[in-house]
């Protein structure tokens, strides 16, 4: 069937395109059929770079089209690594890293694992549990701000409900202490079931038949999970720790749709940071240059982190 | 068949021509972009008189004021074509002019005899010129605005309300003059049982992202006697903006915040202030004026149960108010320039501006305001009036945008984030300010 349409086309084929095309190697038409995609991605990845790295050298300001640019060396970067609030918005965004990572990772693990008992209904608690992942996170911004408002937010009802203080009291997105736990909440809501399919992928990649052999051995259930279970499914659960890892480096739609970086600069990630300064404050070189910072940290650290992943799956 | 081929070729001629009158008109059609809010609406319904007297279609881009300076200044800045005419924010006309977003206004003025003396001084300085106080003009004003207060009437009036004040604080319970009278009735107010339900002190700007507490804080923080520079010396900050009143003003505008604002009012700007009125949240109610058409309308805590007062006094009796409104500019990318200045034209006529405000806008030209039937039109013209007289603004330097951003972070974190002290915020202001001015090679 096929070979009988791979020969309608050449018959269809002109005679002259036909001569041309059969001129053409393999390699040839490889690189004639990748060079669009190429093209593209020079254009809207690769070129942007260079020219950020290029804007990160000067005094480019978006904003002033007219002015002289000058080089200005390595004085942005000198800037901004000395930059006390650029070290503050690195450290929070770090934490939002590390709390979202972790909870995300123990949250999603167990109930993948849960899932996988395939108890009656499971399919349809997958479909619910992945409902927060599917929805816009503009939708999940303004829906949480709504459910985190003090004096009609069902979230402050509901602690008020359990704790006895007073839903005014709960002031999640003003509260300072509590305003970095809001986006922490909302956010391992709205992913967790994204870290749960790839842990359910892993635990399903498992050959049933080594728990068949180490139930022959009477290894009890916490050994296998101990020995077989987490072993296994370890480097899905690292793919997903790399995966949300990135992610929630370069978080920013919740944070601005949930405290716009507030109250003061208590939620004000690396993102945010990057945004007042270069669509507020027009610093378009220096932002270019805090953009390539941040970009040098993701890929580092996402370099050094697929090496540990790649030994985890070699064992 | 004949007579079926002539309806034909009539229908598809009238078809032809009727594309070709439109196309025509579609020509001459000019984009006028402004922020999308109640005025913007009014001057939709004003636009259509131009429509009918020159034939020149009228179309509008609004943008939701969170996006407004965003979405414009991006278009400006990219050279962009979409706007002929723009109502641009007060702040922008530094950088507007510097940058040649705006057609230079002096040549048309002259020809057409318009004369800034015609307007308010106020809104001339702070809509139209750049460098400020010299006769360079970037914009015609449009839209006088400023900020000032609502207050709940009816609650001020209620005979047990007054008594219980009176033994309190040992005065009457009144629209306050001072901004220590204004925190005592807050304070009077604030989780006090109204009707059956919880109401509060007062709504204050806190909005972190765009300009909100910066409005909010200079409200209060000129009255108190924060300057932006010394009157001698261009750009020197310290001893100025630091100085231990501004330092006072900043504590008191803390102080209101931490006592007398609605739970979670930690990032409200002009949108939460009206709804936190409206709900009948609060007692009283800071917000630019072109709120006061639209809240004295509202059925629930409008007409007589709405009162106006004008930004109160400091401490030493200095009394200031924070401006706002635009000016209209023409956009120098637009094909469209000659058709553009015809609206500045016929917008700066009398009787247009009278109209204007008779929709809800708020004209800036001085046969308008000190109409002597003006403060009797409307319950707020007075205030209004008043309000005008003693305005100051931002900084409208070409880098309003990061000496903006500067003030948004040190006072929402001090204020509302409680991190430091206010000196340690407007020291910390003189720095970033510094910075900006140093960048700019002013300092």
């Amino acid at each position: 069937m096929l070979n009988r349409t791979a020969e309608n086309v050449a018959r269809a084929t002109p005679e002259q395109l036909a001569r041309k095309v059969r001129g053409v190697s393999d390699r040839g038409l490889a690189w004639l059929f990748i060079s669009p995609t190429i093209l593209l991605l020079l254009a809207i990845n690769i070129f942007p770079l260079f020219w950020a790295i290029y804007l990160s050298f000067t005094n480019y300001r978006a904003n002033r089209p007219n002015e002289v640019v000058k080089n200005l060396g390595f004085a942005n970067y000198q800037r901004i690594l000395g930059d006390q609030d650029v070290w503050i918005a690195m450290q929070t965004t770090a934490h939002f890293v590390f709390w979202t990572i972790l909870l995300q990772t123990l949250i999603g693990f167990t109930l993948a694992w849960l899932i996988d008992r395939k108890f009656r209904g499971h399919a349809f608690w997958t479909t619910l549990i992945l409902v927060p992942m599917m929805l816009s996170p503009a939708v999940v911004g303004n829906f949480w701000r709504f459910l985190y408002e003090p004096q009609i937010g069902l979230f402050s009802y509901v602690i008020s409900f359990v704790s006895g203080i007073p839903p005014t009291s709960i002031q999640m997105l003003s509260n300072v202490s509590l305003a970095p736990w809001s986006i922490i909440i909302v956010d391992t809501w709205m992913w967790t079931p994204y870290v749960m399919l790839i842990c359910l992928a892993g635990l399903r990649s498992i050959p049933e038949y080594i728990y068949e052999a180490a139930e022959v051995d009477r290894a009890s259930n916490w050994r296998q999970f101990w020995s077989i279970t987490l072993p296994m499914a370890l480097p899905f659960i690292m793919l997903a720790v790399l995966f949300r890892g990135i992610e929630n480096f370069k978080m920013f739609d919740m944070v601005n749709l949930l405290t716009g970086g507030g109250p003061g600069s208590t939620t004000e990630v690396a993102s945010i940071t990057l945004k007042r300064q270069a669509f507020e404050s027009w610093r378009t070189g220096y932002s270019s240059a805090f953009a390539i910072i941040l970009f040098v940290a993701v890929f580092g650290l996402a370099n050094i982190y697929v090496k540990a992943l790649n030994k985890v799956k070699q064992r | 068949m004949k007579s079926s081929l002539k309806l034909a070729l009539g229908l598809a001629s009238a078809m032809v021509a009727s594309t070709a009158v439109s196309n025509a008109a579609h020509a001459e059609d000019l984009t006028l972009c402004w922020a999308a809010w109640d005025p913007a609406n009014a001057l939709v319904e004003l636009s259509k008189d131009f429509t009918k007297q020159t034939g020149i279609g009228m179309k509008f881009e609004f943008v939701p004021w969170t996006n407004y300076a965003d979405r414009f200044l991006n278009e400006l800045n990219s050279h962009g074509k979409l706007c002929d005419l723009i109502i641009g924010d007060s702040q922008w006309i530094g950088g507007a002019a510097e940058n040649g977003h705006y057609v230079k206004l002096n040549d048309f003025f002259d020809k057409e005899k318009i004369s800034m003396d015609d307007f308010v001084p106020a809104t001339v300085v702070g809509y139209s010129e750049w460098p400020k106080n010299t006769p360079n003009y970037w914009a015609l004003p449009a839209m006088g605005d400023v900020v000032g207060w609502t207050y709940r009437k009816d609650w001020f009036s209620k005979p047990e309300l007054q008594k219980e004040f009176k033994a309190k604080y040992g005065w009457d319970l009144g629209p306050p003059t001072t901004f220590d009278q204004l925190k005592q009735i807050a304070e009077f107010f604030q989780k006090r049982q109204i009707d059956g339900k919880t109401v509060y002190g007062a709504s204050i700007y806190t909005e972190r992202g765009s300009e909100g507490i910066t409005m909010g804080a200079m409200d209060v923080l000129y009255s108190y006697g924060f300057q932006y520079e010394n009157p001698k010396k261009p750009y020197e900050m310290e001893g100025f903006v630091n100085s231990a009143d501004s330092v006072k003003g900043l504590e008191f505008y803390k102080a209101l915040y931490d006592c007398c604002t609605p739970p979670g009012a930690s990032n409200s700007y002009m949108g939460e202030g009206v709804d936190a009125f409206k709900s009948g949240q609060v007692a009283m109610h800071m917000n630019f004026a072109f709120t006061w058409p639209g809240l004295q309308k509202d059925e629930n805590v409008g007409g007589d149960k709405i009162g106006y007062f004008v930004n109160p006094k400091g401490p030493g009796g200095a009394q200031f108010a924070q401006l706002g409104g635009q000016g209209i500019s023409v956009v120098s990318y637009s094909d469209k320039h000659e058709s553009a200045l015809k609206y500045i034209k016929w917008f700066a006529n009398k009787d247009v501006q009278a109209k204007w405000w008779s929709l809800g806008g708020y004209s800036c030209l001085n046969a308008v305001v000190n109409d002597a039937k003006f403060p009797a039109s409307q319950p707020y013209a007075q205030a209004f009036l008043d309000s005008m007289a003693i305005v100051k603004d931002f900084w409208a330097e070409p880098s309003y945008a990061p000496l903006l951003q500067a003030s948004q972070k040190r006072f929402h974190d001090y204020v509302v984030a409680g991190q430091g002290s206010a000196k340690d915020a407007l020291d910390g202001l003189v720095k970033d300010w510094t910075q900006v001015f140093q960048d700019d090679g002013k300092m």
